[in-house]
């Protein structure tokens, strides 16, 4: 089976340990994860991890089962680049008499779309948003030029394309389940 | 505060104040959560960061049975074994750092086999935690891996809520284990209790409800079937759906075969119970997989000790898969048609649109491999006239002599397998035993609890002169409490299935599995226990009547041969038609 990247979506309840519970789920498999990011999502008290994983559809597939087992897990899924909008963003601290010696930041500007975040006497620091591709890119340029004193890129963030937001749905649904529930006890 | 005010407030009985919230300390909380949860038997050990909890319940001894065991371990097994045969959740009380990590092995014992438990560790107080403090150790973070759930509950505010969570969890969906780790700040501490149980989790979905299109798929596939074949796991015993499996697999003509932990699931004498699968499984239920053209598995897990090599199973079968967990389904083999839900819902949902049938010649067909086992296994290891006694025919001369309704617990091996294959079952959750985590040590300690939970029952417990060492301290819960388990130890001087092992594929080099063993009966009459060796085969009913005379703790030690293999036997990652015999 052929090994592509994968992203891994999960929603889970803001509780202690649960990136813990998570990552053993990877650990206990062998699996590396590429990029991880966590974040609270846009529904109060529900955190987001988007996980990268280099792997075949059929691990992902039950490593995603595997994490959404878990109790204070919302929702896992899974989705390869095209269902995605993702973005990673980097930040590269360079010399700034060395950026001075090299001339021109317009160039970077314009051909990178950077953004210059701070320019000191000793360092500046230069911000790129983009595909991993896009963001290495600019690295091995600027390593070769200038002069990279410090580069750091974060895990990848990403949306979905499709308009169902999959936790609303699954929420609704718990929602209803538990108004069953009550009903039950009531009578 | 002098030290006689601090005593009498540790020990003051709780407070009325206002319409169902009651001031206390934590432990008395936590004490009253468990009442509130049905718990009448605790099996623990104590120690300093859970004294509050002990405290509270010398107050509740008139509500709550507590089993002091010998060991931490011991208390994990004996809750597993408590829960197994009551279908209740066992409950295990320990205190922190080792007692902790004596636990691990019953709580991982406990995941693999979806047991129903509840270990409660004691912990450093809140204000010590990450410290190294004396005695801390992280429990949360250790157990997670091997939990369905684990809290550290720090402040007492919190036990209510946790404590309904953690039974509301360890029971529902797939049973599992669940850790409290209990500061003894929170258990100290005052609090206004009010406790409400749980039912709800807006992150956790215990039974999918049953899909329509799922039910008429699988049907379909059954009522085309010319040889369709069930495969019964646990599944059908936790869900309570034993009568709902015997109606499904009559009304189509079904022939069935059990998991090890499946077991006693079907009668043993029920028309379509084929015996027993894998590894060291009945030949016709091994053969028949790689034959069925509709496979049909209910509440099992395909475990690799029952499937063999998964390349060359079941290649000719529709698979249709009964699971409550998702994340069981395609896991390990391919699924034609999978039914998520609960089995107690999906059975009797196929049953209602299944066409009757009759298989008769296929059902037939499962006999002539029945008889080459009969003649190449079984008349050799249960029915021998001469020589030295074997596992098998102590199995079943035990199993007649009980009129097939006791319980049977295992401890894990030659001796676990034998009893696998030769105990017999009239009721269901008769069978106890390590399967996933093949804990050696399991035997004693599930048996004191599974005469707990069922104190009306035979509980027979079979071991190895290996794994009985390795709880053999339980000996003295037994004689404290007066359990009345009938144990059994198969002894052959060697560490059985690990000497097999290197008889049939280590050029018989028995590297560190022969065992010096002590005079077992001598240890069982220094903790007042009676008991007899036996080591000739004429001695043997007259041992077992003795034994099976009253309702008190019995020790049959029984010399059996020293090289005995347990056969049929498939190799490890082999087909499942590949049987040695």
């Amino acid at each position: 089976m052929e090994t592509k990247l994968y992203t891994i979506t999960v929603f889970s309840e803001n509780t202690v340990g649960l990136l813990n519970q998570i990552t053993v789920i990877f650990t206990r498999r062998g699996l590396n994860i590429e990029t991880l990011s966590v974040s609270p999502s846009a529904l109060k008290g529900i955190h987001k991890f988007t996980i990268t994983l280099l792997s075949t559809q059929d691990v992902v597939e039950k490593v995603v089962k595997q994490i959404d087992k878990r109790v204070d897990i919302l929702k896992a899924y899974y989705n390869t680049d095209e269902d995605l909008v993702h973005q990673e963003l980097a930040l590269y601290k360079l010399a700034t008499d060395k950026v001075l010696e090299h001339g021109s930041v317009e160039y970077f500007i314009r051909k990178y779309n950077i953004r210059v975040l701070e320019i000191s006497n000793d360092c500046t620091v230069f911000l790129k948003a983009g595909h991993y591709a896009e963001t290495q890119a600019l690295f091995e340029e600027l390593s070769q030029t200038i002069g990279v004193l410090q580069f750091i890129r974060s895990g990848r963030i990403a949306i979905t394309r499709s308009k169902v937001e999959r936790l609303s749905d699954m929420l609704e649904g718990m929602r209803k389940i538990q108004e069953k529930k009550n009903e039950n006890r009531k009578f | 505060m002098n030290k006689n005010t601090k005593t009498q407030e540790l020990h003051s009985n709780p407070t009325t104040q206002g319409a169902g919230e009651q001031i206390m300390n934590g432990a008395h909380a936590f004490m009253q959560a468990l009442i509130h949860e049905g718990v009448d038997t605790i099996f623990g050990y104590p120690g300093g960061a859970i004294m509050p909890v002990f405290d509270a319940l010398y107050d509740y001894s008139d509500k709550v049975n507590h089993i002091l065991t010998r060991h931490e371990q011991g208390a994990t097994h004996a809750a597993q074994g408590y829960a197994r045969v009551s279908g209740k959740v066992g409950v295990s009380l320990v205190t922190s750092g080792p007692a902790a990590t004596n636990a691990i092995t019953g709580i991982a014992d406990a995941l693999l086999d979806s047991t129903p438990l509840i270990v409660i560790t004691g912990q450093v107080s809140t204000s010590l935690l990450g410290t190294d403090a004396f005695q801390e150790i992280d429990v949360v973070g250790i157990t997670q891996p091997i939990t369905k759930w684990s809290y550290q509950i720090r402040y007492a505010k919190d036990i209510a809520w946790a404590v309904a969570r953690a039974f509301y969890i360890a029971r529902s969906g797939r049973p599992g284990p669940v850790v409290l780790d209990f500061t003894k700040s929170a258990q100290n501490e005052k609090v206004n209790f009010d406790y409400k149980p749980c039912n709800f989790i807006r992150s956790y979905i215990p039974v999918p409800d049953i899909r329509m299109d799922q039910i008429e798929a699988a049907v379909d596939l059954i009522n085309n079937a010319e040889k369709p074949y069930a495969l019964v796991g646990q599944g059908v015993i936790l869900a309570n759906a034993e009568k709902a499996l015997k109606e499904f697999l009559e009304k189509a003509d079904i022939p069935a075969a059990s998991t090890l932990l499946g077991l006693s699931a079907m009668s043993t004498d029920f028309r379509l119970n084929k015996g027993f699968l894998g590894m060291h499984g009945n030949v016709a239920p091994n053969m028949k997989t790689n034959e069925c053209d509709v496979l049909i598995a209910i509440g099992m897990r395909f475990d690799d000790r029952v499937t063999g090599d998964l390349n060359t199973y079941a290649k000719q079968a529709k698979i249709i898969h009964l699971d409550i967990d998702q994340s069981e389904i395609g896991k390990n083999v391919t699924v034609d048609a999978p039914v998520l839900g609960s089995v107690a819902d999906s059975l009797p949902a196929l049953t209602k649109k299944l066409k009757p049938a009759s298989h008769t010649e296929w059902v037939e067909s499962f006999r002539e491999h029945d008889n080459r086992e009969h003649d190449a296994v079984i008349r050799k290891e249960v029915y021998r006239t001469e020589g030295e006694l074997t596992m098998g025919e102590v199995i079943h001369k035990i199993t007649e002599a009980t009129g097939n309704q006791a319980i049977v617990v295992t401890d894990v091996g030659q001796n676990q397998m034998m009893a696998a294959r030769y105990f017999k079952y009239s009721k269901t959750r008769s069978m106890v035993t390590s399967g996933g985590l093949g804990t050696m040590g399991f035997g004693i300690p599930a048996a004191i609890g599974a005469k707990m939970g069922a104190p009306e029952r035979t509980v027979c417990m079979f071991a190895g002169d290996g794994g009985f060492q390795m709880t053999i301290q339980e000996l003295g819960t037994i004689m404290q409490e007066q359990i009345g388990v009938k144990m059994i130890i198969l002894d052959n001087r060697f560490l059985g299935m690990v000497r097999q092992w290197q008889e049939l594929f280590f050029d018989e080099r028995y590297s560190f599995t022969k065992m010096h063993n002590p005079d077992f009966v001598a240890i069982a009459k220094a903790y007042n226990i009676d008991g007899k060796l036996v080591t000739k085969r004429e001695d043997l009913d007259d041992a077992i009547s003795d034994m099976l005379k009253d309702d008190k703790p019995y020790l049959l030690v029984v010399e059996v041969e020293q090289k005995g293999m347990v056969y049929p036997m498939v190799p490890a990652g082999t087909c499942v038609t590949n049987i040695i015999m």
